[in-house]
């Protein structure tokens, strides 16, 4: 058990920091804050001019939406480059437990969602005068908290099929866009014709938006529970199919001598 | 010249068509956010202003090629290996390099295509054009523009390790600052001044006034003439980048 653990933590900080290094300090800075800081501004300056809803539903949906830039992004990277990187193969000859594996790389991507969220929120408090309703706060944070996790178990999922598929970033970033479109980030579900609004209602961060943005109205956590745990049950779905995904592929490529081809 | 201006350019046009991110932020991505604007437009109170969200959105995919493609152009080539070929061959670097940054802004067409077809196809936008010979001078002088002003990207990033970091930073500031979907009318007064040096406002502004009944002539002089001031721009700091590479032996070194 503390084996397993140890490989939790120590091989999900491992992983993580192996990102940095190609990613400096400073693209690190541009793309995960500057990036969602001129979203949550264009989305909401956008918003004001159409007139179709209050700063507050813009600056919600897209605070929390940026942090599915570390779920989604990260957590394909932290699987899929295993693979592109060359190192899939000493991995998965070792005896380690592949639970522990591989939902320790999710740990420091939740961590990072979280941060990236806050500081889109914290800016949007300084910026565009944003204001959550008292003491909503803390709920908040529990909101956000579970729409990260259930977008890194999506990323999880997309970074699985990474370990098979020739080209995922391409399938991350039209993931990442469509997220926009469909979630309920910037148009509300019911404005959505019904198919789309369907397929919103299936993915990680709908469920979580929509109660996050009544937490901020001032509604209180337990009036928004079944919202929440909607979003953490899709999140518990994906987390599963990545999970399942990604032992699949680990046999089929043991099978077919293919784990590291393209 | 004439010769090697058009074979790299159509190259390089073909070439980025073949790339799936291209094609994902020249085509894909700009009908994404034309959506989402034609959706807010719509259960917002303005819905009769969708040729203008369809243009904007074109014009965005357009910025986001040319950021992409240009702000990584010198890079992309070190790391294919081809940057010394190209610096050792008798033709001026910058003759290489305009077609590659012209092709990256041209390829954003596709993206003003698409949230038209989009548009007309989803969501009943009208293609009704005032001037459709003064769009027809429009769209190119601006593609032409944007094309210069990524010599100018592709010319200055190459100086630090990580262009990818600006181009991720710089694509949404600009779709803001040029007035491409939200009116600068509605941004603190001193982002004007940014747009003003910026062709993306300009070239947006003749294609509207293109568009809806206007006089854009004005508009394409000015988009014209700063794209002969960032052709300047881009030969001077090419050539510096030049030098520096060839004195230090930095060309290869990324």
């Amino acid at each position: 058990m503390s084996t397993s653990l140890r490989i939790f933590f120590v091989g999900g900080g491992i992983s993580y920091r192996a990102l940095f290094n190609w990613i400096s300090p400073g693209m690190y800075v541009t793309t995960m804050l500057g990036s969602p800081l001129f979203q949550i501004l264009f989305f909401t300056y956008l918003g004001r001019y159409a007139g179709s809803q209050d700063d507050a539903f813009f600056i919600v949906g897209n605070a929390i939406q940026v942090a599915a830039m570390a779920g989604i992004y990260g957590m394909t990277m932290g699987i899929a480059n295993e693979r592109q990187y060359g190192t899939l193969q000493p991995l998965l000859a070792t005896p380690a437990n592949r639970l522990a594996i591989f939902s320790g790389r999710a740990l420091p991507f939740i961590v990072n969602g979280l941060f990236v969220s806050t500081f889109g929120f914290a800016v949007s408090w300084l910026l565009l005068d944003f204001r959550p309703a008292e003491g909503s706060v803390p709920p908040l944070a529990f909101a956000v908290l579970v729409t990260t996790c259930s977008c890194v178990a999506f990323g999880m999922l997309i970074g699985s099929i990474g370990l098979r598929a020739r080209d995922v970033f391409f399938a991350a970033n039209l993931v990442y866009f469509l997220m926009l479109l469909v979630c309920g980030v910037n148009v509300a579900n019911e404005d959505l014709p019904g198919w789309l609004g369907a397929i919103g209602r299936c993915l990680p961060l709908t469920h979580g938006i929509e109660a996050a943005r009544e937490i901020a109205a001032g509604t209180p956590l337990g009036d928004v529970s079944g919202l929440l745990a909607t979003e953490a049950l899709i999140g518990i779905v994906y987390g599963t199919a990545a999970y399942v995904l990604f032992r699949v592929f680990e046999a089929e490529g043991r099978r077919r001598a293919s784990l590291e081809t393209y | 010249m004439a010769r090697l201006f058009f074979v790299g350019w159509l190259f390089h046009l073909k070439s980025l068509t073949q790339s799936l991110f291209f094609v994902l932020i020249s085509v894909i991505q700009p009908i994404i956010f034309a959506s989402i604007a034609f959706f807010m437009f719509e259960s917002g109170s303005r819905a009769g202003t969708l040729l203008y969200v369809a243009l904007g959105a074109g014009l965005m995919g357009i910025w986001s090629s040319t950021l992409f493609g240009s702000g990584g152009a010198i890079q992309w080539q070190r790391w294919q290996g081809t940057l010394e070929v190209l610096i050792a061959s008798p033709a001026p670097f910058l003759l290489v390099l305009v077609p590659l940054t012209l092709a990256t802004a041209s390829i954003g067409l596709y993206s003003i295509v698409m949230t038209l077809v989009w548009g007309r196809i989803f969501f009943g936008v009208p293609l009704d054009f005032a001037h459709p010979l003064q769009l027809a001078v429009a769209l190119p002088a601006t593609v032409v523009s944007l094309g210069l002003l990524g010599l100018v990207l592709a010319s200055t990033f190459v100086l630090y390790r990580n262009a990818n970091a600006f181009s991720n930073l710089l694509e949404y500031p600009v779709w803001l600052a040029t007035g491409l979907l939200v009116p600068l009318t509605l941004l603190p007064g001193w982002v004007e001044p940014i747009a003003w040096v910026l062709s993306p406002t300009w070239g947006m502004r003749a294609i509207r006034e293109a568009a809806f009944g206007g006089n854009a002539w004005p508009e394409i002089g000015l988009c014209v003439a700063l794209g002969l001031v960032y052709l300047a721009l881009g030969a001077v700091a090419l050539r510096n980048f030049e030098r520096l590479a060839r004195s230090r032996a930095t060309l290869s070194l990324t």
